[in-house]
């Protein structure tokens, strides 16, 4: 029997059961990273770069290690192999050209304002921040860059010896020139976004400790334990001495995919013998971790008179800050994605992503796919206007269809439930509202996207998964998977009780332990519910498989005609014919019959990618698609932009919790009209000045409004029972939405995030003086 | 400096440097990690705990300031395992994701709802305008607390 002859009954799959982890969570019980304390445990902090680009003529620490209580002050010097390799962290092991480094601690030259230079080790927290106070370190300022464009300019000074252009990718498809010089209809336009934090509300954090046989053990709130062999390999160790666990993770967006704290944990265990705990304040983690890529974007659009696309031609320039991390990778979800879920035979894109001194870019939720859905979407929107056509008509005379490939080479392996998602949103956004006062006006947008799951196929992917009867007839499930807050562990659960019987509550899932859970891959890329799900999935019915013959052997039937259920397995159509579980169990410990289970699951393969303008291929699994609509409405005389109402629609295949579906794409929305409209990391020479909560703006309560999640089920994704992931993919049209609405009230063009009251006001300003 | 508190009910004494929060002395000294800190500087919320009923931020108050007074975490709201109304809507409603803010926001909540401020939606909004949640979007959590509130109307005058 394979994965795909499992017949459910859906007893379980598709219910809005309550995730096990919210109850603790409510009751304040959830032990997050820096909730564990050990007796003797010491204390650890970085001294940080105070600018962003200079030379390091001289480091003092002599007066910080002479403060009471301060055990060390450790160097780039200190470390045995300084650098922490990016090369797509998890299963992989080679990722050629997209290998890019760091060091752990700064080595002559600091890039960004943030970046680590030394790490303290002391008794308490009082002790380490005078210690860090302390350190005196004296700059050679270097030039800073600070504009991508103007770094790629012949002669500007460089962020590292190799040059500033950090990666470029090349594609064209069919005759793009010809296409706009004879097409009827041409519209052109630039786009930009801003750096944006992941600002999830529990700061970097974590607790390490040397356990038996010379094991440094790292709890740390992560989205990645496989970070263990990168943590091993700058210490100079074996892999298997480093074994990192991720508790409950209070949130993490990307934002907890790369390292945090987890080399400095391990070079103060490593130093001193002892436990030591690192929390990163708010500061550091605003100003020193990460951010979204702000990305300019140009482009040329053709179409015929009906609308329907003749050529895109697209240039796309991101700021990737000092350091590679990602950059290549968000760069080609951006080259896949930019022009959009639509059907176009003649297609140029050349994207690169470039160093500068601002605090470097990862990933963050949408990956790189979010920020072009600004520019479609603005493209599309501009196309319809110039054509006098309705902007969702246009985009379904455009839209791909399952078995079309994109111009990167990528083929959309599953049902493209676009059309159905723009009907569902244009039904459910309702009658259009009416302004609240004389000075404001309404205005209405509608957005479509998609997104990929699961991660680069040539990148081999797979994940395990662990299952085992207790001889009580209660069922253990272990794997490694980082829950973050979006029911990972929870939804795993669910589909072992659909196919096994056993109640949720008589389940347990032991996660986030490189050492002793089967390692399952990173909680990023929107790939554990597909990956991790289908690993469960598989060892459940592998195991339900053994478990049946014995079962069908007890009951006297065949063992097709036995039913899994909570009480225990009994024939079909006869439930007070049961055999418990601890009777099946024993009967299966007679029979030398396992009644445990480890299962692993291979995501689709694909050709590597090479540095070769001709390459074209998969890049990706498959894709989840959307369509949001926003009302607005907005002040004439101040800008402010209040949202009144908002729907999101998108095809999940299928939805194990719906709850949990809802969930990820309210929060994704929020996300996203907080890119919107609010939130933007500010530099001045590429000094970080967000460093609060003040000043970095995320939505409140009062900003967000009621969001409708729309949930279309197709049944055709790669995942569990047709699921496909959801986690990021909502997060990429609010933008264009929000944008669309503005121009719908205002008759204004807004084309750079976050559209702020200011930039709104200045823009109805410019419009009544050019009407004057 | 010796101060006394009353936590969660239950008296205690303890000796903490003058310069220390309260959060931190919650958390550090006391063990209460139910208290989350999330930013230190006023703004998330997730470190709301209730100084003689009213909600305040662990962070902004000093632990010598809270001398002599009644403090009262999330860990106080359950009777052992059974939730609190509100916390059980929460739950029930899928309004808590990563859960690291729930503890504040079910105390800004709860004071909300106590003193008459979470009559209607927009005013829940403004009530929880002072506890940040990066992952639900809201919706759920004004939901929750909105059908608490019902129940609590409900119950002063059936």
């Amino acid at each position: 029997m394979t994965v795909a002859d499992v017949k459910p009954s859906h007893r379980i799959v598709g219910e809005e059961i309550v995730r096990h982890d919210a109850v603790e969570k409510v009751h304040g019980r959830t032990s997050y990273a820096a909730d564990a304390a050990l007796p003797g445990m010491l204390h650890a902090m970085l001294k940080r770069a105070d600018v962003s680009h200079a030379r390091l003529r001289a480091i003092e620490i002599e007066q910080a290690k002479a403060i009471d209580g301060v055990v060390a002050v450790l160097l780039a010097e200190d470390v045995p192999n300084n650098r922490i390799w990016v090369d797509v962290p998890g299963q992989t092991v080679e990722v050629g050209a997209l290998k890019a480094f760091q060091n752990v601690l700064a080595d002559r030259v600091v890039r960004y304002h943030g970046e680590p230079i030394a790490l303290v080790i002391a008794e308490s927290e009082d002790a380490a921040l005078a210690a860090v106070d302390a350190i005196e370190i004296d700059y050679e300022r270097l030039p800073v860059i600070d504009d991508p464009v103007r770094a790629l300019e012949e002669g500007s000074p460089t962020v590292h010896e190799s040059g500033n252009l950090l990666t470029e990718w090349v594609l064209e498809e069919g005759d793009v020139d010809g296409a706009l010089r004879d097409a009827p209809v041409v519209v052109e336009d630039s786009y930009q976004t801003q750096f944006i934090d992941h600002a999830y509300l529990e700061p970097e954090a974590g607790l390490a400790w040397l356990d038996t046989d010379g094991v440094i053990v790292i709890r740390a709130s992560t989205q990645v334990i496989e970070h263990f062999r990168d943590v091993a390999r700058i210490l100079g160790v074996d892999d298997n001495r480093v074994r990192v666990i991720a508790p409950y993770v209070g949130g993490g967006f990307g934002g907890k995919e790369d390292m945090t704290v987890e080399p400095y944990l391990a070079l103060a265990v490593r130093r001193t013998g002892r436990p030591v705990r690192m929390v990163w304040s708010r500061q550091e983690s605003l100003q020193a971790r990460q951010n979204r890529h702000a990305v300019r974007m140009h482009y040329r659009t053709a179409a015929d008179e009906q609308g329907r696309l003749i050529a895109q031609d697209i240039e796309i320039v991101s700021d990737g800050g000092a350091y590679a991390f990602l950059s290549a990778l968000v760069l080609l979800y951006s080259t896949t994605c930019a022009p959009g879920p639509y059907r176009c035979p003649n297609v140029r894109i050349n994207s690169r992503v470039v160093y500068t001194n601002h605090t470097p870019c990862s990933a963050m939720r949408g990956f790189g796919a979010m920020q072009v859905a600004l520019a479609y979407e603005g493209q599309m929107d501009r196309l319809a206007r110039r054509l006098g056509i309705d902007p969702l008509e246009l985009r379904r005379r455009n839209f791909v269809e399952k078995g079309d490939t994109l111009a990167i080479g990528q083929p959309l392996p599953t049902h493209v439930a676009l059309p159905e998602l723009t009907e569902a949103v244009e039904e459910r956004i309702g009658p259009r509202p009416v302004p609240s006062s004389p000075h404001k006006v309404v205005g209405r947008g509608f957005s479509c996207n998609f997104q990929s799951y699961g991660r680069c196929v040539w990148l081999d992917d797979w994940s395990s998964a662990w299952i085992g009867f207790e001889l009580d007839g209660s069922l253990v499930v272990r794997i490694g998977v980082p829950d973050i807050g979006c029911g990972q562990a929870s939804s795993l659960v669910q589909i072992t009780s659909e196919v096994l019987g056993v109640a949720p509550e008589r389940i347990t899932i032991h996660i986030g332990d490189s050492a002793l859970n089967p390692l399952t891959g990173t909680t990023t890329a929107t790939r554990q519910l597909y990956m991790s799900g289908n690993a469960v999935l598989k060892a459940a019915t592998e195991l339900r498989e053994g478990l049946a013959g014995v079962a069908a052997e007890l009951l006297a039937t065949e063992t097709e005609d036995v039913e899994f259920s909570p009480n225990g397995v009994h024939p079909a159509g006869e439930p007070e014919r049961v055999v418990g579980f601890a009777a099946l169990i024993a009967a299966c410990a007679r029979r030398s019959v396992p009644w445990q289970k480890l299962s692993v699951f291979n995501g689709p393969k694909g050709v590597p990618w090479k540095a070769d303008e001709q390459w074209r291929g998969r890049v990706l699994p498959d894709f989840t698609y959307g369509c949001h609509a926003v009302d607005i409405e907005v002040d004439q005389d101040t800008g402010h932009v209040r949202v009144l109402r908002y729907v999101a629609a998108h095809d999940v295949g299928r939805a194990i919790n719906p709850a949990s579906v809802r969930g990820q794409i309210v929060g994704a929305v929020a996300m996203g009209l907080g890119q919107a409209l609010s939130e933007r990391v500010v530099f001045e020479e590429a000094q970080n000045l967000t460093g609060t909560f003040a000043q970095y703006l995320i939505p409140t309560a009062v900003e967000i409004p009621d969001v409708e999640a729309i949930v279309l089920e197709s049944g055709e994704g790669l995942g569990p029972f047709g699921a496909r992931g959801i986690g990021e993919p909502p997060v990429g049209p609010p933008v264009p939405a929000i944008a669309a609405a503005l121009h719908d009230a205002l008759g204004i063009t807004l084309t750079a995030t976050p559209f702020t009251s200011e930039r709104i006001a200045i823009a109805i300003g410019e419009q009544n003086r050019a009407a004057d | 400096m010796n101060i006394s508190l009353r936590l969660n009910g239950t008296p205690v004494d303890v000796d903490v440097p003058p310069h220390w929060t309260l959060l931190r002395t919650l958390r550090d000294r006391l063990g209460q990690t139910d208290v989350k800190h999330g930013c230190g500087e006023g703004v998330c919320g997730a470190c709301t705990v209730l100084l003689d009923g009213v909600a305040v931020n662990g962070c902004l108050v000093l632990a010598v300031q809270a001398d002599g007074g009644d403090i009262e975490t999330v860990a106080s709201l359950a009777d052992g395992d059974t939730l609190h109304p509100l916390q059980q809507e929460l739950v029930e409603r899928g309004a808590v994701q990563c859960g690291f803010c729930t503890p504040g926001m079910v105390l800004g909540a709860l004071e909300a709802t106590r003193i008459g401020a979470a009559a209607d939606r927009a005013e829940i909004r403004r009530s929880l305008a002072g506890n940040l949640c990066r992952c639900t979007g809201y919706t759920t959590i004004v939901d929750a607390v909105e059908a608490y509130q019902q129940r609590v109307a409900n119950e002063v005058s059936p």
